[in-house]
């Protein structure tokens, strides 16, 4: 009884790995292809200091992001304040390295709302067609001919300004992009021959989603979710700027911005430096979803795939 | 002769040509055709391009409703299937499409790829499709290590196989080729082709076979229908209809064939294949061939040639035969 259930479970375990196989040597391809292309490292060097920043920055920041120092107000870039002090006197440096979880948080919540959604929608329109296609572009359509910029302030507006209120208001703003970006992908797996082949064996439209045309974006979507992550960082730190995300005495990035560029001439740094972290941020993401994107593009892999066996 | 596995009675498909949501003309795909295709044989279906082979086939498979007529699948009429009925019709039949590398999906493994059918009707599960996959696989000839591959790093003769196990999986009783092996080199045809007839005998399977190519067509086929702007034109058992063909188009086909004997040469020498395949959207009147026809006559302008038989299931549609 006993040893019976071992073999079952060792020989589930080998089909398993079987079946893994070609899908580590795909993951292992795409790191192969990143790690040989100069931008996409820093990209990649980048992203992975900023995640690490968002979860242990708060431990290593030498001081109090919210403890005001008077005294020590606009004391420029030092040892004792690598980066210097704001309007109270508060660390730049350690609210910084504050300041990256909510940018994370920002991004992931936004992608966690949107992508779905919208995947879920383009899937549903490009596979079923007709009306409910046009239903859901029509509706997609309306969303895209606004800047997203100007939608999600409206929203965040009617929300009432807090940063999690700018979150909902990105993510209800950011769903129309996968949605088209999902349905054109759809559009052309339904017209793949493997499509009809899986049709012609009776399969219905969920599986259809599920097995043909969800695989099938993957790597489009994973490129889009990269590029992304750093847009939303960008236009979370852009409603905070404006007034509409986070509140003081918060140290996001970029209310930050916004609160020293009254005294830009006197003290640069204290608008500067976030700004810069910002741009350094998007910057990063950028790279590694364009190094991820030439990595899946299945034309260059061919290519590399004969160098990597070497 | 047992009964037909497939019936079709004047079974026609017309596509509506659109402009302005108002219809201005229609394709005759296919027009009031009847066809049989018997039991554990294979159906040769011949003609040129865009006379409504594929057209047909999907019309039988019941992936494109018909215009008028009816398709009975062991003599069950298939427009009054149920969804299960359905189901269970498409579990005994399955497709092989022309282009091998289309018909992959390029993020599917192998295993997958074979299993669908199995996915798809709940079949087999975990150990025991696996199973099932690696004896198709060695049934079409593949390798157990070519299981966990994605499609890209086969060729197209293998796709073609790792297509047929697919096709296999499930336990069809009838498989439909859509030019099938077109797209192979002609060593790899041959031996898809020698493969397809062993299936058939171990597997009691019948084929419908869709290709332009009359050496492959009487390689393969039992009985073969030829084809020509939507129309059948001439219909026999293989042998008989390829060495005494009687329609003009079927001579014309023929003797554009580079291996053709001297026999059947000199007496066909008068038909030759000449101009272009009309339009299907304005088919010509009465016998859809006389524009090309060189045994034309007043009455095929005006009148269509009904599929007469002529003796032993030699059936031909022409006014002016020999
Ligand atoms: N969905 C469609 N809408 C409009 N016309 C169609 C459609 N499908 C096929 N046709 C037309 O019907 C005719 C028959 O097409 P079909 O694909 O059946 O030809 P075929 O004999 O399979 O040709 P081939 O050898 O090139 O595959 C053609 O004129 C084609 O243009
Ligand atoms: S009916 Fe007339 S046009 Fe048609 S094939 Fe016969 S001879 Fe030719
Ligand atoms: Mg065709």
């Amino acid at each position: 009884m006993k040893d019976s259930s071992l073999v079952l479970l060792s020989s589930r375990y080998s089909i398993l790995k079987k079946r893994l196989h070609p899908a580590t040597k795909e993951i292992g391809l795409t790191l192969y292809v990143i790690r040989r292309s100069f931008l996409a490292m820093i990209g990649f060097v980048i992203v992975l200091s900023f995640i690490f920043i968002a979860f242990f920055g708060e431990y290593i920041a030498p001081h109090d992001p919210y403890e005001t120092n008077i005294v020590q107000r606009f004391s420029p870039p030092s040892t004792e304040h690598l980066l210097g002090t704001d309007k109270l006197g508060r660390d730049i440096f350690s609210r910084i390295l504050h300041g990256a979880k909510y940018s994370i948080r920002a991004g992931l919540l936004v992608l966690l709302i949107a992508v779905p959604l919208g995947v879920m929608l383009g899937g549903i329109a490009g596979l079923y067609g007709g009306w409910i296609d046009e239903v859901i572009m029509r509706v997609t359509d309306i969303f895209l001919a606004y800047p997203y910029l100007i939608l999600a302030m409206a929203f965040s507006a009617a929300l009432g300004p807090s940063l999690f209120n700018a979150m909902l208001a990105l993510s209800i703003v950011w769903w129309p992009m996968y949605t088209r970006l999902v349905r054109g992908q759809a559009l052309s797996v339904r017209e793949s021959l493997y499509v009809e082949a899986a049709r012609s064996k009776g399969a219905g439209n969920f599986y259809l989603i599920y097995k043909h045309i969800l695989p099938n974006c993957l790597s489009p979507i994973l490129v889009t979710f990269t590029l992304d992550m750093g847009w939303i960082i960008l236009a979370t730190a852009s409603l905070s700027f404006l007034g509409f995300g986070a509140q003081p005495p918060l140290p996001e990035w970029g209310k930050m911005v916004s609160d020293g560029r009254i005294y830009i001439m006197q003290a640069w740094w204290v608008s500067l430096i976030p700004g810069l972290t910002i741009g350094l941020t998007v910057l990063g993401f950028n790279l590694l979803g364009d190094g991820i994107r030439d990595a899946l593009d299945p034309k260059l892999r061919r290519v590399i795939e004969v160098k990597w066996k070497k | 002769m047992s009964a037909p596995l497939f019936k079709c009675e004047n079974l026609s498909k017309f596509f509506p040509i659109k402009s302005f949501l108002k219809t201005t003309a229609k394709v005759h795909a296919v027009d009031h055709v009847d066809l049989e295709i018997p039991l554990h044989q294979t159906y040769g279906l011949v003609g040129e391009s865009g006379c409504g082979k594929s057209t047909i086939s999907r019309t039988i498979m019941g992936i494109t409703s018909p215009t008028t007529g009816t398709v009975k699948y062991n003599g069950r009429d298939t427009s009054r299937f149920s969804k299960k009925e359905w189901l269970d019709f498409r579990k005994r039949t399955s497709f092989v499409f022309q282009d091998p590398y289309s018909t992959l999906d390029p993020r599917m493994i192998i295993a997958d790829v074979v299993g669908e059918p199995l996915a798809i009707h709940k079949v087999a599960f975990g150990e025991d499709r696996e199973e099932i996959v690696l004896n198709l696989m060695e049934l079409v000839g593949l390798k157990s290590d070519h299981m966990y591959r994605y499609p890209h790093e086969f060729s197209g003769g293998q796709r073609q196989r790792i297509a047929i196990a697919r096709a296999l999986a499930g336990d069809p009783e009838f498989i439909l080729l859509d030019e099938a092996t077109s797209a192979l080199d002609v060593s790899v045809q041959a031996k898809i082709l020698n493969l397809l007839n062993r299936l058939k005998s171990e597997l009691n399977l019948t084929y419908l076979f869709i290709s332009h190519n009359l050496g492959v067509i009487r390689y393969i086929s039992d009985k073969v229908g030829v084809m020509y702007l939507g129309k059948l034109v001439e219909e026999g058992e293989t042998q008989k209809l390829l060495d005494n063909p009687l329609h003009p188009y079927t001579i014309g086909l023929l003797a554009a064939s580079p291996k053709i004997d001297p026999e059947l040469r000199r007496r066909t020498a008068d038909v030759v294949l000449t101009g272009e395949v009309p339009s299907a959207q304005n088919p010509p009147p009465g016998c859809r061939f006389h524009p090309r026809c060189p045994r034309a006559t007043p009455i095929c302008s005006q009148s269509v040639p009904p599929l007469e038989d002529v003796g032993e299931g030699h059936r031909v549609a022409c006014f002016n035969l020999e």
